[in-house]
């Protein structure tokens, strides 16, 4: 297993109340699994990804991703793990995206000739060529996407993390962003966990979903499995949005699935 | 793991680069900072032209404390002065994106946004050291505690300038508070500690190591007698009170980063 995650809570104290922001939260993915991890805004998606890039460490519970416990080995995973925020970039603001990928190469280590490889087939993948000399304050939201992305698989991680990266996106830009990580997905078996509130996303690409709602995991199976949930409801947009609704009405009869046996991968 | 002094280097220089793409600004800006520089420096020649003592210090004297200061703070101000930004950083959650490279986060906050005009303060510190090196008699065998007492100050004012940021992980709106310290502890021992009251000079000595940074190794370079009569020993204890500091500021440091907990989103 790729990802671990065993019995992992994390509470925040807010004005003197705690706020348990993940509670008692298992889940594991195998290595090349393509995993969309839906949920309402505040559910714990994004406190789940801080956990697993060690950007917070767990207040309880146990989590291992590549072998290593994230918080405690941070530097070392980042060597490992990809991380895409498609709120804000992890690129250097001021600089040009191609000084940005240079830079990259040098603080991962990355041998020359590889990064060389890596960065031509991302290029031409994402169809970066026209603004890798720009200022990354300068790019268009779907062309800083690409760029983040690309800045996420040059050390060539087992892992790559996703934190809603078509958010705010045009149809276009999305559409390649979805394809670059479906082939990607495929042809390199790379492991991804994608947050996300588009559902296209989770449809194109996931076969597994994984739904969190008040820091618990209320939803793991297929897509397919997601949406025989509720009876009589074809379009996964009313789907999810009637789970959202009917844990917001009555939290403790939601619908609750513990993990079945993970599908696998074989596309 | 790169290490972190290469780290610092790469990310400067990325950042000196991006800075040089506007050589006109660059050279401003560092002429800017010399000059201003001077015109505090002035200020000395403005108080001799009234007095030929302060606080029972000549004006070469002076000078060579001035310029001690100016060096130690300036160095400091221009590799660490930005780790007061970040507030800002975990404000923004760039601080996020720092911690999933696989390089310190201390480097990262340190050199982003590099700014190499600082350079300008730093000459000028190391230009009115010359010069009130050049109106004392320093012997050989005291002029060793110079480059030691320079390197301490520079220790000393990286470590408040880390425990500023430390303290942001806590009070992430209040960097002010920071700076009281670090800018004006460097504006506090450009003169003779002998100026300021009995236990200002005790606090800074005994609390908030700043005296060791020029005071108490400069009176032994110009072989003084202490105003305060604080023990001879105090004189060689620079690299000791700097080491002290730094540590305390790097557990400061460790624990922001272990509290640290990221921003909504």
């Amino acid at each position: 297993m790729i990802i671990e995650v065993d019995r992992v809570g994390r509470t925040f104290k807010v004005r003197g109340s705690v706020v348990h922001a993940v509670q008692d939260l298992s889940f594991s993915v195998e290595a090349g699994e393509f995993v969309g991890y839906l949920g309402p805004n505040g559910a714990g998606k994004s406190t789940t990804i801080k956990m697993l890039t060690g950007i917070l460490a767990p207040t309880s519970g146990h989590v291992r991703v590549a072998g290593l416990d994230p918080s405690r080995r941070r530097t070392a995973l980042a060597r490992r793990i990809g991380v895409v925020f498609g709120q804000r970039t992890t690129l250097w603001w001021d600089l040009p995206l191609k000084d940005s990928f240079e830079l990259i190469r040098l603080l991962y280590k990355v041998d020359r000739k590889m990064f060389r490889e890596r960065l031509d087939e991302l290029c031409s993948l994402l169809g970066m060529g026209d603004f890798l000399a720009t200022p990354v304050r300068q790019l268009s939201l779907g062309q800083r996407m690409r760029g983040d992305i690309t800045a996420a698989l040059l050390h060539d991680p087992a892992v790559l993390v996703l934190d809603e990266p078509t958010i705010g996106l045009d149809v276009v830009s999305k559409a390649g962003v979805r394809d670059f990580l479906r082939r990607r997905s495929v042809e390199h078996g790379t492991t991804v966990l994608l947050t996300t509130h588009d559902l296209g996303d989770i449809e194109r690409l996931c076969r597994r979903v994984m739904l969190i709602d008040h820091g618990r995991l209320a939803f793991d199976g297929t897509v397919g499995d997601l949406r025989a949930m509720v009876p009589g409801e074809t379009s996964i947009e009313d789907v999810v949005a009637h789970l959202y609704l009917s844990s917001r009405e009555s939290p403790r009869t939601r619908p609750h699935r513990p993990a079945q046996d993970p599908p696998s991968v074989t596309a | 793991m790169v290490s972190p002094v290469r780290t610092y280097a790469l990310l400067a220089w990325t950042w000196t680069r991006a800075a040089a793409q506007y050589p006109l600004s660059f050279t401003l800006m560092t002429l800017g900072g010399f000059v201003l520089g001077g015109l505090d420096a002035a200020v000395i020649w403005v108080i001799f032209a009234n007095t030929t003592t302060l606080g029972g210090f000549g004006l070469s004297e002076v000078m060579f404390l001035y310029g001690t200061a100016g060096l130690a703070f300036s160095v400091g101000d221009l590799m660490f002065s930005n780790l007061d930004r970040i507030s800002q950083h975990i404000k923004a959650g760039t601080f996020d994106a720092m911690l999933v490279r696989p390089v310190s986060p201390f480097v990262q906050v340190a050199t982003d946004r590099f700014v190499p005009h600082r350079i300008g303060r730093v000459l000028q510190g190391a230009l009115v050291l010359g010069i009130g090196l050049s109106g004392v008699h320093v012997p050989l065998e005291r002029a060793w505690m110079i480059p030691v007492m320079v390197l301490s100050g520079i220790v000393i004012f990286t470590a408040i300038w880390a425990l500023g940021g430390a303290a942001q992980f806590l009070l992430t709106d209040a960097p002010e508070v920071a700076n009281a310290f670090t800018y004006g502890g460097g504006t506090l021992v450009q003169y003779p500690l002998s100026v300021y009251g009995d236990n200002l000079v005790r606090g800074v000595t005994f609390v908030l190591p700043l005296a060791f940074v020029n005071w108490q190794p400069g009176l032994y370079v110009l072989d003084l007698e202490d105003p305060l009569d604080l023990p001879h020993w105090l004189r060689f204890l620079s690299p000791a009170a700097a080491l002290a500091l730094a540590l305390v500021a790097g557990l400061a440091w460790r624990a922001g980063i272990r509290r640290y907990r990221s921003t909504g989103s």
